[in-house]
């Protein structure tokens, strides 16, 4: 229990250090903000685009595929406000930082996570809650008394599928210190996950299912908010994949700590 | 200090004829220097080729997605925006192969050496900091021209019915066009870059840069698919002449004159996007200053 309340501290401190480097440049926090927003907005163009030409997607209407879009949004929203490894090689292994985190008492990849942590993100999650709000709207989905306890769940299961892969994906820094250009690469494939999986073929549906998992982060979950029946099971499915994809993630790191020896110098 | 200088003429010094012939031999060097930061960084690409193994993989995977996502769309119909079905197989296959090819870090990199201060060093050294970057992205993109495109392309078009041009001049038309491709990718990249300057933590313009370049290429949406008025507006951006304008020669939409047309279009942002490039690298260097240290 102290230790809980301990690791909190931890979170509090963290952030009120984060909000005092952010003030010092203040005009970035603006543009991160947009940057992000923009971001999204450029998917959103693609789905307006797509369905300018046709009417479904592999048999998902517009407003489904939208919604899907803004159930996306929320998990990666908190992913990215909690996880950033983006340059944990240069920073925490060529630069050696990873030797001052290692002589601290909390547990090293909490440090890490905690000292990376970019609360602007979170505004694609509202604006994600949004999208779902107004498509769902339109779409006349019903609201159930478990609708937000199966949101929150759903998220943290999501989340912790994107924790999972891109902390084994990072730990793989331990073993080679050349810069893995992977990590970049995966972002790309996991906007794939808010897409009707069925569209592809067997081979990229297996692949988004069960061996990097995204479609576990957005088409699958949401299909249980739009009561795509087909879809319930594996939405269902999705608190097991996090655990198991998390304790990979946890697993991997564990293992490339216990072999990092420091870079030198 | 004068009496330092006065020993100058005591050391060994090159009499006057031999002076001209120095200083050409020293533009000489510097070209060399040039040609090294090509040669190393081609070398350091290649020391680390196992990543570029999993980023073929990736790839042909972005193009999978890519085509059943527009088979989807295609459904029953056979052309959309003047693209058959196999146009656009060839399109996204090609388009990605193309990134593959172009697409480097130079950004991220320079304004990590912005941020640390090290450009400090690189200022003072006898060579044009951005003109040695752009060296080093060649050397990057002949790497990935020939370990990640080339065998890229060759396992997409086991994979997915991708229809390759038979004419000679949409061969050489795209090689060519491939290289302006680079350059104009690799100028928005170090004028992005050179954005740390002025704005300390520009992460987030490199995000907005590179979604904007992959959405604006075409490389996601080719730009004929997009609504009338965002067409129009991104045919007078340079970004379309990184994909959108290759492609559509090399998946034979644009044949005979419209090559020369197209290549056109390249040449003039190649040469417009010089003028921001040298008045942000004059700016930049009044306004140095290092952050922390």
């Amino acid at each position: 229990m102290t230790r809980m309340f301990y690791y909190l501290g931890l979170i509090v401190e963290y952030f009120k250090n984060y909000m005092k480097t952010r003030l010092t440049y203040r005009a970035d926090f603006w543009v991160e903000v947009i940057s992000d927003l923009l971001f999204q907005a450029t998917n959103f163009i693609f789905i307006l685009v797509v369905f300018m030409h046709t009417d479904s997607l592999g048999g998902w209407s517009q407003n489904e595929v939208i919604f899907v879009y803004g159930f996306f949004m929320v998990p990666y929203a908190v992913f990215s406000c909690f996880v950033n490894m983006w340059n944990f090689s240069e920073r925490y292994i060529v630069k050696g930082e990873m030797d001052r985190v290692l002589t601290r008492p909390a547990h090293h990849l909490f440090q890490i996570f905690l000292e990376n942590i970019d609360p602007p993100a979170l505004i694609g999650g509202v604006v994600g809650i949004v999208i779902m709000v107004i498509s769902g709207g339109q779409l006349g989905l019903p609201f159930e008394w478990w609708t937000i306890p199966a949101l929150i769940i759903l998220t943290l299961c999501a989340v912790a599928i994107y924790t999972g892969i891109y902390t084994a994906l990072t730990s793989l820094s331990f073993y080679s210190d050349a810069p893995t250009g992977i990590l970049p690469l995966m972002f790309n494939i996991q906007n794939y996950g808010r897409y009707p999986v069925t569209i592809y073929n067997r081979t990229i549906q297996i692949l988004l299912t069960w061996v990097i998992p995204f479609a576990f982060v957005g088409i699958y979950p949401a299909a249980l908010f739009l009561q795509r029946e087909e879809m319930t099971s594996m939405a269902l499915l999705t608190p097991v994949m996090g655990a198991i994809f998390l304790g990979i993630g946890l697993l991997a790191w564990n293992m490339g700590v216990k072999r990092y020896k420091g870079a030198g110098s | 200090m004068s009496k330092r200088l006065s020993f100058t003429p005591s050391s060994p010094r090159p009499p006057r004829p031999e002076g001209r012939n120095s200083r050409h031999s020293g533009k000489r060097l510097l070209l060399g220097a040039y040609l090294d930061f090509i040669r190393i960084r081609f070398l350091t690409m290649l020391a680390y080729r196992i990543n570029y193994y999993t980023g073929i993989l990736i790839y042909t995977l972005n193009i999978g997605v890519n085509y059943f996502t527009w088979k989807a769309i295609y459904g029953e119909g056979d052309s959309l925006g003047g693209f058959t079905a196999v146009q656009m197989t060839t399109y996204v296959a090609v388009s990605w192969m193309a990134r593959a090819f172009y697409f480097n870090n130079l950004d991220r990199e320079i304004s990590t050496d912005i941020r640390d201060g090290s450009i400090a060093i690189q200022f003072i050294r006898p060579y044009n900091y951005v003109f040695a970057k752009m060296m080093q992205g060649l050397g990057e993109g002949m790497f990935r021209f020939l370990l990640f495109m080339i065998p890229g392309m060759a396992i997409a078009m086991l994979l997915f019915p991708v229809q390759l041009p038979t004419a000679p001049s949409a061969w050489a038309g795209f090689l060519v066009m491939l290289v302006f491709s680079f350059l104009i990718n690799s100028q928005i990249n170090v004028i992005t870059g050179l954005s740390a300057f002025f704005i300390e933590n520009n992460e987030g313009v490199m995000r907005m840069k590179r979604v904007i370049v992959d959405l604006f290429s075409g490389l996601i949406v080719p730009i004929s698919l997009f609504p009338g008025w965002l067409s129009k507006v991104l045919e007078v951006l340079p970004f379309q002449a990184i994909t959108y304008l290759p492609g559509s020669v090399f998946t034979g939409r644009v044949q005979g004159v419209g090559i020369w047309n197209v290549l056109g279009i390249q040449v003039f942002w190649f040469a417009a996007l010089i003028i921001p490039m040298i008045l942000l690298y004059r700016a930049a260097r009044q306004r140095l200053f290092v952050q922390g240290g």
